[in-house]
């Protein structure tokens, strides 16, 4: 079968390096400018370097890995990433899902390092803790400890132990049993290339929200400036008994841009992991969600939707596990690709033996715009259990030519009725979001997608 | 004035369309009458400039302008208006936002300045009200979950809203009870004026007591075979269509 590397079409610049001979991934470490924040920490440094070492070992994932055969990162190999250090550089412009002159609790991350001139914490309710993690790594060393690389193994995920080799800084936070964080908390990713060059960062977060407490966090992940950058983030969320988190993430990078993001979280009885991740940047991107039911009566909603277009490759891939009785799970992806684009979509739910009542629910809906554009879609049950009740649903299709023409019939242009097409399409995801303020937000940059597709 | 002259039009390659020949004048309603398979809803289509329906001879004139040359919302814009026989459902798309994308649509075509919320709102409710129809149908999605009869009205109320110059009812009867038949044809009156002309087409004579036309043409096999005055339904209604070759009860 042949399977084309998504990265083919695109001239990196790599300062002149040969590929054949680029230095990889590890081995600018040492280098780094300033060195990594926490260095001497026992459980750092081991985790550091247990990731460095499993890494070195087994290098990039290539499509040989079942979870990796439609997205191949062959060419990301042959580029010379050099890790971007702490920046200073102006932001351009931040975005947030609030309203203009409101403001709340915001932690900004410029090439994966805190910058706390633009960050704010004011206003968040008492016990709630919302820090860089490089700050953390002295005064919440136990927390971190008993808490990082729990979730996201590193050992059969290359990309993970790539995000601990470099581990340095990232958002964490912790809402403390009983809590509820009513205002949401925005945490802003800008990746700042430089012209000429590849650079790479590997932001950690960590989101904790204690038995019976409440968070909503809303991501920005945005780019500015020319030159390749690479994204590996890793994430790992800890949802307590009764606990409920509510996780958005808008991934609006630049075109040259790689995103590569791996969300692990735990749900334990009763919680409910709320994820939904709106894609419409990157030239490659890949969001792996691993969401795990570990406690009874425990919910999760795994949604999202995505907008590509020109050569952008995006790759969905989730995996359910309902490891205890009467979970619930919910999966609504919808996605338009357009050009030559491509997208792929892998989602997996596993039932464990005894996890009895499980109601598992999974669509993934792609609308292709052109004879070129391109999906892989991949649903897969596992279920070791009898009585459960699970479903998933996969369809690609085209826009209606009757509908186009219904429009076009009341004098709507063309390329306006597609957008009223493609935007209808794109609201059965959107109305998976719960928040209003974020729905509005998400919808804004859905359509703007749609403005610059006329 | 609408002139359609020496009209032929192929589907999928066959020709549907024979030449066909018809004037229009401002204000007057013309009925379009045959049996199945006449060319019927292809004449329809074609005046609105689906994609598939390829004219092979012939000219529209619309206003002396090119019709043909025109896509389909240009012609929209020029003051074409088609009701559908069969309404498109269109989930996602709401009536509200889809009426209002289309009159801005066609003001700004025709050099007006585009209705803010506001003054939409306010025309849309004398509009509603004018058809005797409630606001509970604009909050839904573009004809998604409507009855055949809400359909119908669906249609007239955007024809009421675009003010069209030239509107061709296709199969306006089709899935109608009479009683929501009466309906519709109430609503379609209220818009007959000396400026709008009409073109009603259907198979069967019922929906003419109701929209009464000026003249009623047959069509059979793809041509004008016979043109008359109102009479000529009622003459067809008691005849069927045997007397123009075509085996069928009406």
């Amino acid at each position: 079968m042949s399977n084309p590397s998504p990265l083919q079409p695109m001239t990196y610049s790599t300062r002149g390096a040969d590929p054949a001979t680029a230095p990889g991934f590890l081995a600018p470490l040492d280098a780094l400018p300033g060195g990594l924040p926490g260095a001497g920490l026992p459980w750092l440094d081991d985790l550091r370097s247990a990731g460095r070492e499993r890494f070195a070992a087994v290098g990039l994932p290539t499509i040989r890995n079942e979870s990796w055969r439609y997205t191949n990162l062959r060419d990301l190999g042959k580029v010379g990433f050099e890790p971007a250090g702490a920046s200073a550089a102006a932001i351009d412009l931040l975005p947030t899902v609030r309203a203009a002159g409101e403001s709340g609790p915001r932690l900004v991350f410029v090439d994966g390092r805190f910058r706390a001139d633009l960050s704010a914490t004011a206003g968040l309710p008492a016990g709630v803790e919302l820090l860089g993690l490089a700050d953390a790594f002295a005064s919440h060393g136990e927390l971190l400890a008993a808490h990082l690389g729990r979730l996201a193994a590193a050992d059969d995920r290359p990309l993970v132990a790539l995000n601990s080799a470099y581990l340095a800084d990232g958002p964490l936070l912790r809402v403390p049993a009983g809590v509820q964080v009513d205002q949401p908390v925005e945490l802003v990713f800008v990746s700042v290339g430089t012209e000429g060059a590849a650079t790479a960062r590997h932001p950690r977060s960590l989101l904790i929200v204690e038995a019976g407490a409440r968070a909503v966090v809303v991501e920005h992940h945005v780019g500015q400036g020319a030159g390749t950058t690479l994204a590996n983030h890793v994430t790992e969320v800890f949802v307590g008994e009764g606990a409920t988190l509510h996780h958005y993430k808008a991934q609006r990078e630049g075109a040259a841009a790689v995103h590569l993001a791996h969300i692990a979280a735990t749900v334990a009885t009763g919680g409910c992991y709320d994820n939904y991740i709106l894609t419409t940047g990157g030239r490659l991107s890949r969001n792996e969600v691993v969401s795990r039911l570990d406690g009874t009566e425990a919910r999760t909603h795994v949604s999202g939707g995505y907008l590509v277009r020109g050569n952008q490759h995006v790759d969905t891939t989730t995996v359910i596990v309902h490891a205890q009785p009467n979970g619930t799970s919910r999966e609504v992806y919808k996605g338009v690709i357009g050009d030559s684009a491509r997208a792929v979509f892998q989602g997996k739910i596993t039932v464990c033996p005894g996890a009895q009542k499980t109601d598992g629910y999974q669509l993934n809906r792609a609308l292709l715009l052109s004879d070129t554009a391109e999906i892989d879609s991949k649903p897969e049950l596992e279920i070791h259990a009898d009585d459960v009740k699970c479903s998933h649903g996969c369809t690609a299709g085209e826009l209606d030519d009757d509908a186009l023409f219904y429009l076009r019939a009341r004098g709507i242009d063309r390329d306006t009725a597609q957008g009223l097409l493609i935007g209808a399409f794109l609201a059965e995801s959107l109305e998976e979001i719960a928040e209003e303020s974020i729905r509005d937000a998400f919808q804004r940059i859905v359509s703007g997608w749609l403005e610059e597709q006329k | 004035m609408i002139e359609i002259k020496n009209l032929h039009a192929t589907v999928d390659g066959k020709e549907i369309l024979k030449g066909v020949d018809l004037t229009i004048r401002p204000g007057e309603v013309h009925a379009i009458m045959g049996p199945n398979g006449a060319g019927k809803s292809t004449l329809s289509y074609v005046l609105a400039g689906r994609d598939g329906y390829e004219v092979t001879e012939g000219s529209v004139s619309f206003y002396g302008k090119d019709l043909l040359a025109m896509e389909p919302e240009e012609r929209a814009a020029e003051g074409v208006f088609l009701a559908f026989q069969y309404p498109v459902e269109i989930p996602g798309v709401g009536n509200t936002t889809f009426l209002k994308t289309a009159i801005n649509a066609i003001r700004k075509h025709r050099g007006e300045k585009e209705l803010d919320a506001m003054q939409f709102l306010k025309l849309i409710r004398e509009k509603t009200k004018a058809l005797g129809m409630s606001d509970e149908m604009l909050k839904r999605a573009v004809n998604v979950g409507f009855s055949g009869g809400e359909k119908k009205r669906n249609e007239t109320l955007q024809m009421a809203v675009l003010e069209p110059r030239f509107a061709v009812l296709d199969e306006t009867d089709s899935g109608l009870d009479i009683d929501a038949l009466k309906i519709v044809a109430e609503g379609v009156n209220a818009l007959r004026s000396p400026e709008r002309s009409m073109l009603v087409i259907t198979h069967y004579q019922r929906l003419l007591d109701y929209i009464v036309p000026d003249h009623v043409h047959v069509l059979a096999a793809g041509r004008i075979v016979k043109s008359g005055g109102k009479e000529l339904a009622l003459e067809l209604e008691k005849n069927g269509y045997r007397d123009f070759g075509v085996n069928e009860a009406a």
